[in-house]
């Protein structure tokens, strides 16, 4: 069962462009596949390692930015710089990584928030380089977005497994030794600084090259797209938790419920005030649907609460608890 | 040569002296009791060993090599393991998982450090609660972990804090067996532990300290009758009488 249902998930992510033909949904399934990257590097070094991190931004824009100005300033096809978006994202996380592993807990969080927001800065100020708020346009290279689609899936799917080959490893033994007690795993001979650097850098390498994957797909980036805190940095928060932290297909189920989520509240939920409006002709509903929309972090707040209080290990982490709660199985007495 | 050696160790924590010239040596093979009243700077020793604080003066030595100033996990590479009296179990992590953590020390691969864990944990009696989550165990259970832990990253030296603190009497015979096997084994081993008879059967030599200084050193039965021993723990006038 373990083992079946990702591959038949994979079965169906690969068959979903050839039976979805509409660009609206595909694009949605690309998005989702991405955010699977991203969680997926979050959840290394948050989830496994313990170094729960409020800056992924960092790492997705420097990949994005890499790949853009690659393109718009080399003229060299954004997709070369691909891997190369994950590097220069590791780039970033060297040194940071480096100077900021001194501090513990939420002091290093702190300190990631803070990397979000000076790359943030830097991308808007710098404008000889990026162009600052003007942002960078390329051309996209495929008018259809099923190339897109399966570019982002086999992302996708090495992040997924490379993550569980690791995780199998002497450095998932180590990662998470070190979230359970950094003490404890210094005194058993594990360079802790070392394996946080290790964690941490396996997260930008691949939140680095879905930036560059975004850059590519979209066209077109600017610093508050790219470096922006909740739709970037808190959002591959909530696809950790929501799936489940410290578990493999965590930030895949994660995905799916956060871009739903996202796109719920978008689109005034899925287009019903809109509706409403009509229906009524009032112009109060489309005042209100206007706040219910610009709330949507609110909304985000909100579900989180829900989570961690109800599901505290996130959705595949509490997955015998949900269906033990949907389907409760009848105890038996025993007949006598 | 000793396979040990502390040299005029010094630890003050502002204007407190925790360790105030402390030396000694710990030879190949022998179990070394280290005792002394609660507050008088055992476990902070074995913090500056282990490098969890600098010392301020003083210096450590191991198999002739200068080692102080090392970073904790190269002196555990090094061959010095130790345990926390505060133990510290991995806790959302299985026993075998924690022993698998610590045996990657000494091996590459996955099916080494099983194999090695399920040894150490054989070694160590706990076999049998291998698929237990480390942050179920009880006190003793954590305390067993602590040294299966520390087994399977191999060390000459062993340093013990207190592991036989708070167990059942039972528990209590099968911690001093085991500490006897390890020491079969021909793993040195510096113990620190309140309970004055594991002490004063299992050491080879004692070393007592008060208030971060030496006051004895000698086998456990002149230790128990040196009159400042006596003295600090349990007054003045028990050490006259």
């Amino acid at each position: 069962m373990k083992r079946i249902l990702p591959l038949a998930l994979l079965f169906v992510l690969i068959l979903f462009p050839l039976v979805v033909r509409d660009d609206y949904h595909q694009h949605l399934m690309i998005l989702v596949l991405m955010w699977v990257v991203i969680g997926s590097g979050w959840n290394v070094i948050a989830g496994y390692t313990g170094q729960v991190s409020f800056g992924d931004a960092a790492f997705f824009g420097t990949g994005a930015y890499t790949a853009g100005l690659f393109a718009h300033k080399l003229g060299i096809s954004a997709w070369w710089a691909m891997a190369l978006g994950g590097v220069t994202a590791m780039a970033v996380a060297l040194p940071f990584g480096w100077i900021c592993f001194r501090l513990r807990g939420a002091y290093f969080a702190l300190a990631t928030l803070a990397l979000n927001e000076v790359m943030r800065h830097v991308a808007t100020l710098w404008e000889s380089l990026t162009d600052g708020m003007v942002g960078i346009l390329i051309m996209q290279t495929f008018v259809s977005k099923v190339p897109y689609y399966y570019i982002a899936l086999a992302l996708a799917v090495v992040s997924v497994l490379s993550i569980e080959v690791i995780m199998g490893s002497k450095w998932g033994y180590y990662f998470v030794s070190i979230r359970e007690d950094q003490d404890a795993a210094e005194s058993l001979g594990i360079d802790t600084h070392f394996y946080k650097m290790v964690s941490l850098n396996i997260a930008a390498f691949l939140t680095g090259m879905a930036g560059s994957l975004y850059m590519n797909y979209m066209g077109f980036i600017d610093p508050e797209v790219v470096f922006s805190l909740h739709d970037i940095s808190i959002m591959a928060i909530l696809v950790g938790i929501v799936g489940g932290v410290g578990t493999i297909y965590g930030p895949v189920v994660g995905a799916f419920v956060m871009v739903a989520v996202h796109e719920f509240f978008r689109t005034g939920f899925f287009g019903f005030f809109q509706k409403l409006a009509v229906l009524t002709g009032s112009g109060l509903v489309n005042t209100v649907a206007a706040y219910v929309v610009q709330a949507h972090v609110l909304g985000f707040g909100i579900l989180v609460v829900m989570v961690i209080l109800l599901l505290p290990n996130g959705i595949v982490g509490d997955w015998n608890k949900i269906m033990g709660t949907l389907f409760p199985v009848r105890k038996k007495g025993i007949e006598g | 040569m000793s396979l040990f050696e502390v040299r005029g160790l010094v630890k003050h924590f502002g204007g407190l002296a925790a360790v105030s010239n402390v030396s000694f040596r710990v030879r190949k093979g022998e179990i070394f009791g280290l005792i002394g009243p609660n507050g008088s700077g055992k476990t902070t020793i074995f913090n500056l060993i282990s490098n969890y604080h600098r010392p301020t003066r003083g210096t450590i030595h191991f198999k002739g090599k200068n080692i102080t100033g090392l970073k904790t996990h190269r002196i555990s590479r090094l061959g010095i393991g130790r345990t926390f009296q505060i133990v510290k179990p991995l806790g959302r992590m299985t026993v075998l998982d924690n022993v698998m953590a610590a045996a990657f020390a000494k091996v590459a691969t996955k099916a080494e450090a099983r194999d090695l864990a399920l040894e150490t944990l054989a070694f160590c009696g706990f076999e049998h609660r291998k698929e237990v989550l480390a942050k179920t165990l009880s006190i003793g259970e954590r305390k067993r972990l602590e040294i299966a832990r520390v087994m399977a990253t191999q060390p000459e030296l062993l340093l013990l804090d207190e592991t036989a603190a708070g167990l059942n009497p039972l528990e209590l015979e099968r911690a001093i067996e085991l500490i006897k096997k390890i020491r079969d084994k021909g793993v040195s081993i510096v113990i620190v532990e309140h309970i004055m008879k594991v002490m004063m059967t299992i050491s080879d030599r004692i070393h007592a300290i008060s208030f971060g200084q030496t006051i004895a050193e000698g086998t456990p039965y002149d230790v128990a009758n040196n009159p400042a021993v006596i003295e600090a723990y349990l007054g003045k006038e028990y050490a006259e009488g």
